[in-house]
């Protein structure tokens, strides 16, 4: 498997990143050299071994279903870059 | 200096004698770091007016006598990946370059009650990821041994601080490496608990199934009090351990006799320097000499731990990043056309190289039609990897190798070649992806830059690690070197 331009692209559409033509250029190049590398997993047959996704033991870490207090409004604002009434601002989402 | 060369018993008998104030710590740190700061580069944010202010009423606390935190009056410094309510928080990054938290992270809380005194935040490879301080898109920090080399990384300001005589402690986070390579370039105590010992909640999450915090210290006495003091269940972190903590220091005997160390083949083969493999079995014949015995083991799929590390880190931080949108905190790019132009924007400005270099990675192996491929595998093969060591550990008590097949390289030598620079991480990945706890201890020198022991124990078993190294410790001087500033 190899990567093209064309899927550095398309990574970075999903991955909301803007390249520049030379990143664009070097992470084609760096991705393909490192991917190449992880082929050699390829190597291990895993045909009945078990993904491990977490080294402890735990599942379905559940607490209480109680309310507990919220913080305050500006704090939570505090380091936002645009605010309105207690609000996060953003760019119109909608026309 | 010599101050924090002391043991913290002694720092602790010299306060309660009137001897020494916690002022005149935090004072020497301040000191310390003026003197040293321009050459070595370990800070990104320094908290001086609050940690004096916290010293003067520590200093009253001492006079009006009563029970002390476990840490009092000792100078700390914090990676910055860890959020300190107040006190700027940037992980390295443009991105978060006037973060200021809103709340402490655990570890912050435990050191708070613990009493010790938080001096600054640490520079650091940007968001985690790397091995050099090079990343850091501040500036890089150096190795106080020589400062035309790296300190390592990506805990560098934290190890290259305790080594430059700054702080007295610092915390750094590992998920690869990152607190025992550092510590071994900088001739330092660094220990990685064993995954879900010690809290993340307020760690700045890169790779959440590895990042674990530690300690780095100047011996290993140190290094088990700093970790009674953050270690524990916390229910903000769920993926917290519920396990009971021992009394570490209580483990420090020195005596060893008995013990059964496996020796990684792999880890003495190709790629290490010779002057590390000598080191390694030096420290392998003072074991012998204190009664353990050593033999030659195997953990046979170590050549995969490489590439089965940077696809799942990878993928979990494509995930983990995700947050950073420019619209809760962080820096926003400017008169962007839309939404999504904004969050394309901001991210774009505010990642360095290394960190999107990252993202793209592990954003790929997690795309549709990869997934099995990559991550899938990679998962498997991770499997594959902690069974090696269940093996192992199932016959010895311990298992011995170097922390990092070279001693520390020159700034910019590897920098643009990503893969050879992974490759440093060789020793230690394996121990991330298992989950189990490791330290790093100086064990010798090669050309004025000092190397790294690594011990690697069984999960939860940080006593029998730090038994081992404290014995060590007694009996060899590789501690006692310091660097000459």
């Amino acid at each position: 498997m190899s990567i093209t331009p064309k899927d550095v692209e398309h990574v970075a559409r999903l991955a909301r990143l803007e390249l520049s033509d030379s990143e664009k250029d070097q992470f084609t190049e760096q991705l393909n050299a490192i991917l190449k590398y992880a082929e050699k997993l390829n190597g291990l047959d895993t045909e009945n071994v078990e993904p491990t996704s977490h080294v402890l033991p735990i599942t379905n870490v559940m607490r209480a279903d109680e309310n507990r207090p919220s913080l305050p409004i500006e704090k939570v604002l505090l380091n936002a870059p645009d605010e309105e009434d207690g609000q996060f601002k953003v760019p119109a989402v909608l026309e | 200096m010599a101050l924090f060369d002391l043991r913290l018993q002694d720092v602790h008998n010299k306060l309660n004698n009137k001897e020494l104030s916690v002022s005149e710590l935090v004072s020497a740190s301040y000191a310390r770091i003026a003197e040293t700061e321009p050459a070595i580069k370990a800070f990104i944010t320094l908290n001086e007016e609050q940690a004096r202010l916290q010293a003067s009423e520590l200093d009253k606390q001492l006079q009006e006598g009563g029970e002390r935190g476990l840490l009092f009056g000792l100078p700390a410094g914090v990676k910055d990946n860890i959020v300190t309510e107040g006190l700027l928080t940037t992980c390295a990054s443009q991105f978060l370059s006037n973060y200021d938290p809103i709340y402490d992270a655990t570890v912050v809380r435990k050191l708070k009650a613990a009493q010790s005194v938080t001096i600054g935040k640490l520079n650091m490879d940007e968001f985690a990821m790397g091995g050099s301080n090079e990343n850091s898109s501040f500036y890089p920090t150096r190795n106080p041994w020589n400062t035309e080399f790296v300190p390592g990384g990506s805990s560098g300001g934290s190890a290259a601080s305790v080594a430059a005589g700054q702080v007295y402690f610092s915390l750094g986070s590992d998920t690869g490496g990152s607190i025992r390579q550092p510590a071994a370039y900088c001739g330092i105590v660094g220990l990685k608990p064993t995954y879900g010992l010690v809290s993340r909640f307020g760690l700045v999450a890169f790779a959440s199934s590895l990042d674990q915090i530690g300690p780095l210290t100047k011996n290993v006495e140190d290094s088990a009090y700093v970790l009674q003091a953050i270690a524990g269940y916390d229910a903000g972190d769920s993926t917290s351990a519920n396990v009971e903590i021992p009394d570490y220091t209580s483990a420090l005997t020195g005596d060893v006799k008995g013990l059964r160390i496996g020796v990684p083949k792999e880890y003495l083969g190709a790629g290490i320097d010779p002057r590390v493999k000598e080191a390694v079995l030096q420290a392998l014949s003072v074991y012998e000499s204190l009664g353990a015995t050593w033999e030659e083991v195997s953990l046979p799929h170590t050549e995969y731990a490489i590439a089965t590390y940077y696809l799942l880190a990878s993928s979990e931080a494509s995930s983990n990043l995700a947050r950073f949108d420019g619209v809760r905190y962080g820096v926003r790019a400017e008169n962007p056309e839309n939404l999504i132009d904004l969050y394309k924007k901001s991210r774009s400005e505010g990642f360095g190289a290394e960190v999107k270099r990252r993202i793209m990675l592990g954003t790929y192996a997690l795309s549709s039609g990869y997934y099995d491929a990559y991550y899938l595998k990679a998962q498997k093969v991770r499997t594959l990897i902690k069974q090696d060591f269940d093996q192992v550990f199932s016959q010895y008590d311990l298992i011995i190798g170097p922390t990092a097949p070279t001693p520390a390289f020159r700034i910019g030598e590897q920098v643009g070649d990503p893969l050879t620079m992974y490759l440093n991480d060789i020793c230690t990945i394996p121990v991330s992806l298992a989950g189990v706890p490791a330290i790093s201890v100086p064990c010798g020198m090669a050309d004025g830059l000092p190397i790294g022991l690594q011990i690697i124990g069984k999960a939860f078993d940080e006593s029998t690690v730090l038994r081992a190294a404290h014995a060590f410790e007694q009996h060899t001087e590789h501690h006692k070197q310091r660097p000459q500033l």
